[in-house]
C-alpha cells in the first residue's frame, strides 16, 4: 500500500474507531434516560401517554438545574470537578484490572491533609496550594498503597480491602475531627484554612473555582502517561494480561501497587481541592462522600478513558447539580442516582457484547 | 460490672448482630456456591424499605417482613441474572445493584409516604411479649425479655443454616459447585440452577436483614439507616471462613464493638466510639492478610462458569 | 469373548482437522485394551465420544451388541462407562467419600446417609484392592491415591468399562505398579479397561490388545504378546514425509548456553525438570523432541524466567542467568518466541505496533526515561511488517484481529530483531498454515547461519528432522539422549520418547532398515 493510501485508512480507521467507541456510551445513557423517565412519570402523575412530555420535563430541568443561570452554572462546575478527579481515579485503576472501591476514602484522606496544611500560616498563596496538592496526593496515595501492596504481595482482593479503608478512614477523620486537637473545641469542624490556602473563586459567593483547571489537567496528565509512556504500556500490559506483560518483562506486582498509588493519588487530590476550593474546612462525616462511588460510574462509562472522564463527569455532575431544581418541581433527586445505577447496569451488559464476540473470535481462531 | 449491665450488654449485641448474621448467612449461600456478592448492602437496605412499607399498607408487620424478603430476593434474581447468565463482572453487579437499591428507596419514600426529611411514617414493628413466668427467672428471665423475634429466627437459622451446607445433599453440592463447578458438572449437577437458586436466597436473607433491622427497633425506614451493614456482614461472612457459625461469631464479635460503644458512653469510659467501630474493618481487612488464622474462600469463587469451555 | 465395546466407522470433525477419519474399535470383556498414539492423534476425542462429551458426525456405537445413542456423559455412566480424566475432577477439600458420592448421596431423611456411605466406599475400595482412607481429604493424599478414588467414583456408579485417560502421566514409578495390580484386579471383577497413553513400556506391562491410531486413523491392532516396542514406535510414529528444508552444514560458534543438573516443579509441586543436562552451540539449531507433558513447557519457562527453578546451572555465553527475571535475561541476550502466542506472546487488544516492542519498550530508541518514542516505534513495526511479510492493514490495527500465522509472524520478527544470541522457538509453527511454517523455518535457519543458538522444542516430529542439526529427546524432566541429525530416524526418536532405550534394540533397528 502506498504512503498514501496507508494515511487515509489510517483517518477513516482513526474515526471509524472513535464512533465505535462512542457507541456504546450513547447506547448506555439513552437506556437509562428511556427507563428514568418511567419513574418521571410515576413521580409526577402522568399517564402512559404523556411519555414524551416527561422526556421533555426531564431534560428541560435538568438544563435549567445546571446551566439554566450563571449562578447553577457555578454549582455545576463545582460538582463537576472532583467527579473528574475520582472519575480518573478509578479509571487508572481500572486500567490496570483493579477495582478500587476505596476512592471515597483516598478522596477523605486528601481532604484532611488539605485541612491540615491549609491551616499553616505565613505562607505564599502559591507555595500552599502546591503544598496541598502535593499533601493531598501522598495522603490519598498511601491510603491506596496499603490494599494495593496487599494486593500484590499477599493477593488479598483489593475490593474487600478498599470496602474496609474507605470505613476506617470515615472513622479517621471523625476521631481526628472531633477527638483531637486537629478539630475546634465543642465543634465538629476542622480549622478554617488560611486564606492563602484557598483557591481563587471566579465569583465570590459560590464556590465554583479554578480547582477544575487543575482537574483537567489532571486527566490530561494521565491520559498521557497511560498511553505515551513506558509507565502506561506496562499498567496497561498488567491490566489486559498479565501472562503477557510477565513475558515482557514487566513486574506484575511493581505495576499493581504503581496503579494503586497513583489512583489514590489522584483521588487524594481531589480531596485536597475540594477542601482549598470550596469546603474550606473538614466537618465530620455522617457517610462516605458519593464522589467515591460516583467516580466508578464515570470512569465506566467513559470506558476509563481520562480524557472521556472529563465528558462523563460533566454529565453526571450536571445530574448531581440539577437534582435540587428536580426536586423543586416535583421529581425526587434520586433520580439521578437511578440513572447512575441503570448505566453501570449496562456497562455490565456491554460484557454480553463482548462474550458474542469472543465466540465468534473462538470459531475463527480453531478455523486456521 | 454488674450482673445486670452484664446482661443488657449482652442483649443488646445480639439484637444489633441480628441484621447482620441475617445478612452475612445470605453471603455464604451466595459465596459457597461460587458467586460473590458485594449487593448485600443493596438488599438490606432494600428489606429495610419494603419491609416497612408492607407493615404501613397492611399494618401488619409480618407481611412487612414478607415484603422486605421478597423484595431482597427480587434484587437477588437480578444479580443471579446478571452475574450468572450474561456473566457480568460480579463486582460491578453487585455496586450497580447497590446504587440502585439506595436510589429507588429514596425514590420510594418520596413516592410512597410523601416523605419529607427523607423518612417514613413510623409503622406497626413486631411486637415481642413473653410471659411473665419466663420474665421471672433470675438473669435468664431477664435477659430474654431484652430480645425480640428476630434474634430468636436469626439463631435458628443459623443453625438450619450450617445443616444444609454441611449434612444434606443440596448442601454437598452447592459446595462442589462452588469449589470446582466442573466436576460437579460432570457428575451431572445443574451449576447454573444452584448458583440461581444461592443467590436469590442471599437476597432473601439479606432482604431479611434489612427487615429487622427496620422493623426489629425503631420501626420505620430512614435514608442511610443501613449504612455499611452490608459491608460488615461482608465482612462477617469472611471473617468468620465462610461458615455459619463463623460468620454468627464474627457478627457478635462486631456487634459487641456497637454496642460496647454506647454503654461505655454511658459509663464515661475514655476510649472514643471510632475506635469501636472500626474493629470490623480492621479485623477483616487482618485475617484476609492471613494474620488472623487462614481463610479460604470457594475456590470458584467470583468467576463465571462457562459450560463449553475445556 | 463378548464384544463388550463396538464403535464402527466414528468420524468427527473439528473446524480444519479430521479428529477421527473412519474408525473401528472394539473392547472384548475382561480384557485391557491400550489406545495409542503421539499427541493430536484422535484417541482422546475417540474416548470422550463414547464418554458422551462429543458427539460424532459419523458412525455408530454398540454396547454388549445394543445400538446406543451417547450423547451425554449421564448417558455414558447409565450403560456402565466410566471415565477417569487426564485432568482429575475432584473437589479439593471434600473428602474422599464426599467426592464419590456427589451427586447420587445415599440419604436419611433429609440429610445424607454418611454412615452408609462410607460403609459402602470401604466395601468398594477392599473389594479392588485399593487401599483407600474413606475420611481422608483430596488435597492431603498423594495423586496416585486421587486417581484411585476417580476410578471408585466410576465404579461406585456401576461401571462395567473403566476409560483411563493417560493414568500414568502423574505418577511415581512405584504409584504406576500399583496402577498395574489395580487394572489386574479389575480385570478379575469382570471389568473392562481402556487405556489411553503414549508410553510404549506401559503398554507392554499392562495390556492385552493394542489399538495404534495416528493422524485420526487406525493404523493396526495387535496382541500385546505377539508385538514389541519396535513394531509399536513403528505404527504410532510412521512413515511421513519429511518437510525438507534447504539448509548448508552448520558451523559451530561455540557454547553460547549451557545447562548442568536443572530441577524444577511444575503449579502442583510436583518434579517436572529432574536433572536436565544440555548444550546449545552458537551456529547449529539443538531440537528438543518429546511427547506434550515430559516437562518442556515448565522448562522454557525456567530458561525465559517465568517459573524458579529448585536447582541447577544455567550459564548464558558465560554469564549465570539461573533464576534471574525475565527482563534480566531478556537482556542477557534470549529471545523467546513462546509455545502460546496468545496467553505469552502478544497482548491481543494492542495495536501491532505497541506488540512489536513488548519487552523492548524501555530501551532506547523506543523510549526515552518514560516517555515513548512512537514515531520510531512506528517505523520499527513497519519495518518489521515489510521484511517478515506480515499481512494487515496497517500497524494500528488490534493484534487479535490478525490471522494466527501472521501474529507467529510477528512475534518472531520481534524477537529476531532483537538479534539475541539465544533464540528459544517453543512450538513456533502451531496452528499455521504451510505458508507461515516454512517462512518461519527458513528464519530460523537463517538465525542460526547467523551464528546464533536455537534452540527448538517441537511436539512435531516432522519440523524437528527438518530443522535440526542436533536433536535431543526429552522424557520424564530429562534428557535422554542426543543424536546427530545424520543418526537419527523416527523410529530411534520414537522409541527415546516413549521412554525406551536405544541399545537394548538396536538390533531390531538395524533389521528394520
Amino acid at each position: 500500500m502506498s504512503k498514501e493510501q496507508k494515511k487515509d485508512t489510517n483517518f477513516a480507521n482513526i474515526v471509524k474507531n472513535a464512533l465505535k467507541s462512542l457507541a456504546f456510551p450513547l447506547f448506555s445513557i439513552i437506556v437509562s434516560i428511556f427507563v428514568a423517565v418511567f419513574f418521571v412519570m410515576w413521580a409526577k402523575g402522568y399517564s402512559i401517554l404523556q411519555y414524551f412530555s416527561a422526556l421533555g420535563d426531564l431534560f428541560g430541568l435538568i438544563y435549567k438545574g445546571g446551566f439554566g443561570n450563571t449562578r447553577v452554572t457555578f454549582v455545576t462546575v463545582s460538582e463537576v470537578t472532583p467527579l473528574i478527579f475520582t472519575g480518573v481515579a478509578n479509571a487508572i485503576a481500572f486500567k490496570c484490572g483493579l477495582f478500587n472501591i476505596g476512592v471515597a476514602g483516598q478522596f477523605i484522606l486528601g481532604m484532611l491533609a488539605a485541612a491540615f496544611v491549609g491551616t499553616i500560616p505565613g505562607l505564599n498563596p502559591v507555595i500552599h496550594i502546591f503544598l496541598i496538592i502535593i499533601a493531598g496526593f501522598i495522603a490519598g496515595g498511601v491510603w491506596g498503597a496499603i490494599p494495593g501492596y496487599l494486593k500484590a504481595k499477599v493477593g488479598t482482593h483489593e475490593v474487600i480491602n478498599t470496602i474496609m479503608m474507605n470505613y476506617i478512614s470515615i472513622y479517621l477523620a471523625n476521631f481526628l475531627v472531633l477527638r483531637t486537637g486537629f478539630g475546634l473545641a465543642g465543634k465538629s469542624t476542622t480549622a478554617t484554612i488560611q486564606s492563602s490556602a484557598q483557591l481563587y473563586r471566579f465569583v465570590s459567593g459560590s464556590e465554583a473555582n479554578i480547582s477544575i483547571f487543575l482537574a483537567i489537567a489532571v486527566a490530561i496528565f494521565t491520559f498521557w502517561l497511560l498511553w505515551k509512556t513506558t509507565v502506561g504500556y506496562e499498567i496497561r500490559a498488567v491490566g489486559i494480561n498479565p501472562h503477557a506483560a510477565e513475558y515482557g518483562g514487566i513486574n506484575i506486582a511493581k505495576n499493581m501497587v504503581l496503579a494503586m498509588v497513583l489512583s489514590g493519588g489522584i483521588a487524594g487530590i481531589g480531596g485536597a481541592t475540594h477542601v482549598a476550593g470550596v469546603l474550606h474546612n473538614v466537618k465530620n462525616f455522617m457517610s462516605l462522600p458519593s464522589y467515591g462511588f460516583d467516580g466508578i460510574a464515570v470512569a465506566l462509562l467513559a470506558k476509563s478513558n481520562p480524557i472521556g472522564c472529563i465528558a462523563s463527569a460533566l454529565l453526571f455532575g450536571t445530574l448531581n447539580s440539577s437534582a435540587r431544581t428536580l426536586q423543586l418541581n416535583g421529581i425526587p433527586k434520586d433520580i439521578v442516582y437511578l440513572i447512575q445505577a441503570i448505566i453501570i447496569i449496562f456497562v455490565a451488559t456491554d460484557y454480553i457484547v463482548k462474550y458474542f464476540s469472543e465466540k465468534k473470535k473462538k470459531g475463527a481462531i480453531i478455523n486456521e | 460490672m454488674s450482673s445486670v449491665i452484664l446482661i443488657n450488654l449482652l442483649a443488646q449485641t445480639l439484637r444489633i448482630a441480628t441484621p447482620l448474621i441475617f445478612a452475612a448467612l445470605g453471603g455464604i449461600f451466595s459465596e459457597k456456591s461460587g458467586v460473590v456478592n458485594i449487593g448485600l448492602e443493596g438488599m438490606m437496605v432494600i428489606g429495610a424499605f419494603f419491609g416497612v412499607y408492607g407493615s404501613y399498607i397492611t399494618g401488619n408487620p409480618v407481611v412487612g417482613i414478607f415484603f422486605g424478603v421478597t423484595a431482597g430476593g427480587v434484587l437477588g434474581l437480578i444479580h443471579a441474572f446478571l452475574s450468572i447468565h450474561l456473566r457480568a463482572d460480579q463486582i460491578i453487579s453487585g455496586t450497580a445493584i447497590n446504587l440502585f437499591a439506595t436510589a429507588l428507596s429514596s425514590f420510594l419514600i418520596f413516592k410512597l409516604f410523601d416523605g419529607k426529611g427523607g423518612q417514613t411514617d413510623i409503622v406497626t414493628g413486631l411486637s415481642y411479649k413473653i410471659p411473665d413466668w419466663i420474665k421471672n427467672i433470675p438473669f435468664l428471665g431477664d435477659f430474654l425479655a431484652q430480645l425480640n423475634w428476630f434474634v430468636i429466627l436469626s439463631i435458628i437459622l443459623v443453625f438450619v443454616s450450617h445443616y444444609i451446607l454441611y449434612k444434606t445433599p443440596l448442601g454437598l453440592r452447592i459446595r462442589a459447585v462452588g469449589e470446582h463447578p466442573k466436576a460437579a458438572d460432570t457428575l451431572g449437577i445443574n451449576v447454573y440452577k444452584i448458583r440461581y437458586l444461592c443467590v436469590i436466597l442471599s437476597g432473601m436473607l439479606a432482604g431479611l436483614g434489612g427487615a429487622a433491622l427496620s422493623l426489629g427497633i425503631t420501626p420505620l425506614y430512614r435514608e442511610g439507616m443501613v449504612g455499611g451493614r452490608g459491608f460488615i456482614a461482608l465482612a462477617a461472612v469472611i471473617f468468620g471462613n465462610w461458615k455459619p457459625f463463623g460468620a454468627f461469631g464474627a457478627s457478635l464479635l462486631f456487634a459487641f464493638g456497637l454496642a460496647f460503644n454506647i454503654f461505655a458512653q454511658g459509663l464515661s469510659w475514655n476510649l472514643p466510639s471510632e475506635v469501636y467501630n472500626v474493629i470490623p474493618y480492621v479485623l477483616t481487612m487482618l485475617a484476609l492478610a492471613g494474620f488472623v488464622g487462614k481463610t479460604t474462600s470457594p475456590l470458584a469463587d467470583g468467576k463465571p462458569y462457562d459450560k463449553g469451555s475445556r | 469373548m463378548e464384544k463388550v465395546i463396538e464403535m464402527k466407522n466414528i468420524t468427527k470433525v473439528f473446524p480444519g482437522t479430521i479428529a477421527n477419519d473412519n474408525v473401528d474399535f472394539e473392547l472384548l470383556k475382561g480384557e485391557t485394551h491400550v489406545l495409542l498414539g503421539e499427541n493430536g492423534a484422535g484417541k482422546t476425542t475417540l474416548m470422550n465420544i463414547l464418554y458422551g462429551l462429543y458427539k460424532q458426525e459419523k458412525g455408530e456405537i454398540y454396547v454388549s451388541g445394543n445400538l446406543v445413542n451417547i450423547s451425554t456423559p449421564n448417558d455414558a455412566i447409565k450403560l456402565g462407562i466410566g471415565m477417569v480424566h487426564q485432568h482429575f475432577m475432584l473437589v479439593h477439600n471434600f473428602t474422599v467419600t464426599q467426592n464419590i458420592i456427589l451427586g447420587i448421596e445415599p440419604k436419611k431423611g433429609f440429610k445424607i446417609d454418611m454412615i452408609k456411605a462410607t460403609h459402602d466406599v470401604k466395601e468398594i475400595s477392599e473389594k479392588y484392592g485399593f487401599e483407600i482412607d474413606p475420611n481422608a481429604v483430596i488435597e492431603d493424599i498423594s495423586v496416585g491415591q486421587q486417581q484411585r478414588v476417580e476410578i471408585l467414583k466410576a465404579l461406585y456408579r456401576g461401571a462395567q468399562i473403566l476409560i483411563l485417560d493417560e493414568p500414568t502421566a502423574v505418577l511415581t514409578p512405584k504409584e504406576i505398579k500399583e496402577l498395574g495390580t489395580i487394572i489386574t484386579n479389575l480385570e478379575k471383577e469382570g471389568k473392562s479397561v481402556i487405556l489411553i497413553t503414549h508410553k510404549l513400556k506401559e503398554v507392554m506391562s499392562m495390556s492385552d490388545r493394542v489399538t495404534i491410531i495416528r493422524r485420526g486413523k487406525i493404523t493396526g491392532t495387535v496382541k500385546t504378546k505377539e508385538t514389541s516396542i519396535d513394531e509399536l514406535a513403528l505404527l504410532m510414529v510412521g512413515r511421513k514425509v519429511n518437510l525438507t528444508v534447504a539448509m548448508e552444514k552448520a558451523v559451530i560458534k561455540g557454547e553460547i548456553l549451557k545447562i548442568e543438573n536443572l530441577c524444577a516443579n511444575d503449579q502442583r509441586g510436583l518434579p517436572a525438570v529432574q536433572n536436565l543436562n544440555l548444550v546449545v552451540n552458537g551456529g547449529e539449531i539443538l531440537g528438543i523432541a518429546g511427547v506434550d507433558g515430559n516437562g518442556q513447557s515448565q522448562f522454557i519457562e525456567v530458561l525465559t524466567g517465568l517459573r524458579k527453578p529448585k536447582s541447577g546451572i544455567i550459564i548464558l555465553n558465560g554469564k549465570n542467568i539461573y533464576g534471574k527475571s525475565p527482563r534480566a535475561i531478556m537482556s542477557a541476550g534470549v529471545g523467546h518466541i513462546p509455545e502460546d502466542r496468545q496467553k505469552r506472546g502478544l497482548i491481543l487488544d494492542y495495536s501491532l505496533f505497541e506488540n512489536s516492542v513488548l519487552g523492548s519498550h524501555r530501551n532506547a530508541p523506543f523510549s526515552k526515561g518514560i516517555v515513548m518514542n512512537y514515531s520510531e516505534i512506528r517505523k520499527h513495526c513497519d519495518d518489521l511488517i515489510e521484511e517478515f511479510d506480515i499481512r494487515t492493514p496497517n500497524a494500528d490495527v488490534n493484534a487479535e484481529s490478525l490471522s494466527g500465522g501472521n501474529q507467529q509472524k510477528l512475534i518472531a520478527a520481534r524477537e529476531i530483531s532483537k538479534d539475541p544470541e539465544l533464540l528459544i522457538a517453543a512450538q513456533p509453527t502451531r496452528g499455521l498454515d504451510v505458508g507461515a511454517i516454512e517462512y518461519i523455518h527458513k528464519r530460523l535457519v537463517e538465525e542460526r547461519d547467523k551464528g546464533k543458538a536455537v534452540l527448538l522444542v517441537s511436539l512435531e516430529l516432522d519440523e524437528i528432522l527438518a530443522l535440526s542439526d542436533r536433536i535431543a529427546v526429552m522424557y520424564d524432566g530429562k534428557i535422554v539422549d542426543t543424536l546427530d541429525r545424520c543418526d537419527a530416524t523416527e523410529q530411534k526418536l520414537g522409541i527415546l520418547m516413549a521412554g525406551g532405550a536405544l541399545s537394548e534394540t538396536s538390533k531390531g533397528v538395524e533389521n528394520n532398515e
